[in-house]
């Protein structure tokens, strides 16, 4: 008898922060759409996210037809961002290379968030020496300086894009696994957590039906800031010669082929570098403004 | 008897532009301060003392806060029509001022010492070091042990009274002609605060200030002021000499005020409350703001708004219908129907 | 004071053994055998096993790890496969020239964010405030190497103001410094700005406008000393990617560094030297931090009371 009072008393309590959700995510929407900036942002994602899907359909050459007798022709009608120096087309290269940049950026991020979400999980919700070994173990990789925990691992695997991949990744790994440690501590000291787990809840429906979609808003806040960073970091790791290898469109090694020719044709490196600039810019207007939207603590 | 005035607000209005609207937080005070006497100004909170009082030295943040009508006159001078520089040269010197969280109110990175010798450097043009014994003086005026060592450390090492006291110290350096204290002991301990009180009463006595007194402590009023002036919804409602008020209130808001009091001395059941609310200063009823809340409201009440009247002397005044003729015809009318 | 930075640097020592382990592992983690690795291409099986034995890979995993941890603190990062070479010797020639621009950028992340962000906190949301904050999202949001090979191709192409590349002087310096400290001061910028604001909204800014004191001292002398408490933890945090983005900065600017000497030793796969240069840039950020743990102490002293 008195367990089912405490069960339909938490059924409530779950019930009550669902539509306590449902009513956040209105106000999130309200917020979002007055925010310009973030509209912005959201804007040129989109966009950015169609010209991958619709590549094909848009490039007006081959990326990969070499014709050496069009090499290093600048910007003009035929070719709008010109032509590089094995006479391809710029503008089909960037096009068809938004699939290699943005997808390396999405993969490593989700990568990085599924690791980083578990072990920010397991971290906060167990605490004691678990918390303790997973927190010292974020710790050294946050020792790291910047990319070098990423150059590390690609030492390790070999060059490739894949390996550049997993490589930004791991280096995400920390920055989610922390937020998610913290959130997940936070929630867990919530009353109704404890209700569910007198009715005998396992660990598990804990942690994924309550405990996940609580911590949700600040994983889509650093999700949204570590795509900047990812996309930045992996093409930089190409442009180093460590990721996409030619004759890949890929952003980043169009840049870094394009800086031999910084001189004679700058068109090679200009485009790529601003293809990058603008989509990066995107996430960083959409992650303030999601960061305004779902952050209470700025709220107030 | 004519008491030198030192300061007198007349219709003072500091509006709030906001996204929902106008707050029309402070919407036509009037008061008056005379030499050498204390002002209490009381009401319960939201009902616009504390941004009356940021007022008085310009303080109110803007933009949303903007005083958009009234006069402020410190000596004849008006206050509101000063220039930056002219405005400066009154702040912390002829006017200054005590807030109600000692905790904040202090720079948490710089010596008090230096906090108080900083405003004596810039009114009174001393060199260094005689402003730093100056306010090592002040500090031991307020009652500091070790006032030397003291005035060398930073706020987080002091206590929540000696942080007041430094506060003190601070609006006294320059002898204020007046000094405005927005609810000083409202944040501090019982005991504490009966030290502050008696502190201030002194240093006026010494030094011959008037003082502009808000709280919603009407215990603290009887204590210190001598003259008090209600406020409610942004008005002021009742304006006269302490001992009457506490005698015989006559604005109803006020004889609510005190019956809401405890008094140790009667053997009360239960302290009565005022019903209703304080309306929102974006959306003030047409007529008297407290008609609502008040158990003598008439017709009158709800479709005209009261004015700030002089009773029997210049120094009585209420805001009122019910201490005007009128009223007194409208109580004629309603015998006549039903006696 | 001394107790805290003792027990910070008794801290530390996990960190710094557990960034030898994670370096130590990644060698573990190359694909094929180390030995035949670390005696180079086309090695005949005796010259790899006599590297076997010389270098003790025959032996459990976690002895190895105490071997190298040892010869580490002796100031042994072993020799360079290319050249046979010991690596600490090639490090010793290459970390003054990254820590003279890593200074260099952190001087400009530091002066130029600074700057902007008091300029923009002063007047919020004005023309003024926008703009510059429009700037720092731009900052944030350019590549290092496309930023530096734009600066180079104005700078040193077209207008031939400054050398394109190599670090012989001080003109040197300055493009690779900007490009590296522009990212840095656009973040410092944005955060020194929305300090400032913070703090510029306390009772005790009131206070001391309440004193009449001029609205420059209230800004400079009350609220920015303040502001700048928390800039401190994200200049030291910007070191960190500063140190990172060397890697990329020294490639385009073709300077001899430590970042572009590990990117070097991973094409040609001279492992050896690869640890050696992540494990020295690592050691040096986490002193760094360090440093910025003690500094932001010696400010803040209010953390002596929780």
């Amino acid at each position: 008898m008195a367990s089912k009072v405490t069960t339909t008393q938490s059924i409530d309590l779950a019930q009550a922060r669902k539509n306590t959700r449902k009513e956040r995510w209105q106000s999130f929407w309200s917020v979002m759409t007055q925010n310009k900036a973030a509209m912005v942002g959201a804007v040129i994602i989109g966009a950015y996210l169609l010209m991958m899907l619709i590549a094909p359909i848009l490039a007006p050459f081959d990326p990969y037809d070499i014709s050496l007798e069009d090499k290093l022709t600048p910007p003009s009608m035929e070719h709008w961002m010109g032509t590089d120096d094995k006479g391809r087309d710029i503008l089909s290269r960037i096009l068809y290379g938004s699939r290699l940049s943005i997808g390396v950026g999405f993969v490593s991020v989700l990568f990085g968030a599924f690791f980083g979400i578990t072990l920010g999980l397991i971290a906060g919700y167990y605490g004691k020496w678990v918390d303790t070994i997973i927190s010292r173990m974020l710790d050294i990789m946050l020792a790291f300086p910047g990319i070098l925990l990423a150059l590390a691992i690609i030492s390790a695997l070999g060059p490739g894009l894949i390996n550049v991949t997993i490589a930004v990744g791991v280096f995400s790994i920390p920055l989610f696994a922390r937020i998610v440690r913290g959130s997940t501590m936070e929630v867990k000291k919530l009353e109704y957590i404890d209700a569910i787990r007198t009715i005998g809840a396992n660990d598990f429906l804990i942690i994924f039906r309550h405990i996940l979609p609580n911590v949700m808003s600040p994983i889509i806040v650093q999700g949204s800031m570590r795509l900047a960073t990812a996309i930045l970091s992996a093409a930089g790791l190409s442009f180093l010669g460590l990721g996409a290898q030619p004759p890949s469109p890929e952003w980043g090694a169009m840049l870094s082929s394009g800086r031999d020719f910084l001189f004679s044709a700058p068109y090679m490196a200009i485009f790529p570098g601003l293809m990058i600039s603008i989509l990066v810019l995107g996430f960083n207007l959409f992650g303030d403004g999601l960061r305004d939207a779902l952050d209470p603590k700025l709220k107030k | 008897m004519s008491k030198e005035v030192v300061l007198q607000v007349k219709n003072l209005k500091t509006h709030f532009t906001t996204s929902k609207g106008i707050a029309k937080a402070v919407d036509g005070v009037d008061f008056t301060l005379h030499k050498g006497e204390t002002l209490g100004i009381v009401g319960e909170s939201g009902c616009g003392k504390s941004i009356t009082s940021l007022s008085l030295l310009r303080l109110i943040p803007s933009p949303p806060g903007k005083i958009v009508a009234g006069e402020i006159l410190l000596n004849n001078k008006d206050i509101v029509k000063m220039k930056e520089e002219e405005l400066r040269k009154v702040r912390g010197n002829q006017l200054s001022m005590i807030f109600q969280e000692p905790m904040t109110s202090l720079n948490p990175i710089i010596p008090v010492g230096e906090q108080i010798a900083e405003t004596i450097r810039l009114h009174q043009r001393l060199p260094r070091k005689k402003a730093w014994q100056k306010a090592v003086d002040l500090l031991e005026l307020v009652g500091l042990p070790s006032p030397e060592k003291r005035a060398k450390q930073e706020p987080f090492q002091l206590s929540g009274g000696m942080r007041q006291r430094v506060m003190i110290a601070m609006a006294l350096a320059c002898t204020p002609e007046v000094l405005i204290a927005d609810e000083p002991t409202t944040a501090l301990d019982v005991t504490i605060q009966a030290q502050i009180l008696e502190l201030m009463k002194d240093l006026q006595r010494q030094i011959g200030m008037s003082i502009i007194f808000i709280t919603h402590d009407l215990g603290v009023v009887a204590e210190v002021c001598d003259q008090v002036a209600v406020m409610y919804a942004g008005q002021v409602v009742e304006h006269r000499n302490a001992k009457d008020l506490f005698k015989t209130p006559l604005h109803p808001y006020t004889q609510g005020l005190l019956r809401s009091l405890p008094n140790i001395y009667e053997n009360q059941q239960e302290l009565q409350t005022i019903e209703g609310s304080v309306p929102s200063p974006y959306d003030y009823p047409v007529g008297c703001r407290f008609a609502d809340r008040c158990p003598h409201a008439r017709e009158i009440c709800r479709a005209e708004a009261p004015d700030l009247l002089e009773m029997n002397n210049a120094e009585t005044k209420v805001r009122c219908f019910m201490h005007t003729e009128k009223w007194e015809a409208i109580e004629e009318k309603e015998e006549l129907v039903c006696p | 004071m001394f107790l805290f930075i003792a027990k910070r640097l008794v801290q530390i020592i996990p960190v710094i053994l557990g960034v030898t382990l994670v370096v130590f592992l990644i060698m573990q983690m190359v694909p094929g055998d180390p030995a035949a690795i670390l005696a180079g291409e086309g090695a005949s099986q005796e010259t790899i096993e006599q590297y076997r034995e010389d270098l003790g890979l025959n032996r459990p995993i976690a002895e190895q790890y105490l071997s190298y941890v040892g010869n580490v603190f002796q100031g042994d990062f072993g020799n360079s496969l290319k050249n046979k070479q010991p690596v600490l010797d090639e490090i010793l020639l290459r970390l003054p020239i990254t820590m003279e621009l890593a200074f260099y950028s952190i001087l400009i992340t530091v002066a130029l964010g600074l700057a902007a962000g008091i300029i923009s906190a002063v007047k919020p949301y004005s023309i003024r405030d926008v703009s510059v904050m429009v700037v720092a999202l731009l900052g944030i949001s350019l590549p290092s190497f496309w930023l530096g090979l734009l600066l180079m191709y104005l700078f040193s192409v077209k207008l031939q103001w400054l050398p394109v590349a190599g670090w012989d002087g001080p003109a040197n310096i300055i493009l690779p410094a900007l490009t590296l400290g522009v990212g840095g001061a656009a973040i410092v910028a944005r955060m020194t700005r929305s300090s400032m604001l913070d703090v510029i909204g306390q009772d005790y800014i009131r206070t001391a406008r309440a004193k009449g004191l001029k609205e420059h001292f209230v800004i400079y002398k009350h609220a920015l000393r303040n502001a700048l408490i928390p800039v401190i933890t994200v200049v030291g945090l910007q070191f960190g990617s500063l140190l990172g983005g060397t890697v990329l900065v020294e490639s385009v600017f073709a300077i001899n560094g430590l970042g572009r000497m590990i990117v070097d030793a991973i094409r040609t796969r001279d492992l050896p030297m690869v640890q050696g240069g992540v494990l020295v840039a690592s050691l040096v950020f986490v002193f760094v931090n360090l440093l910025v743990d003690v500094l932001y102490r010696a400010v803040n002293k209010r953390i002596d009371l929780n």
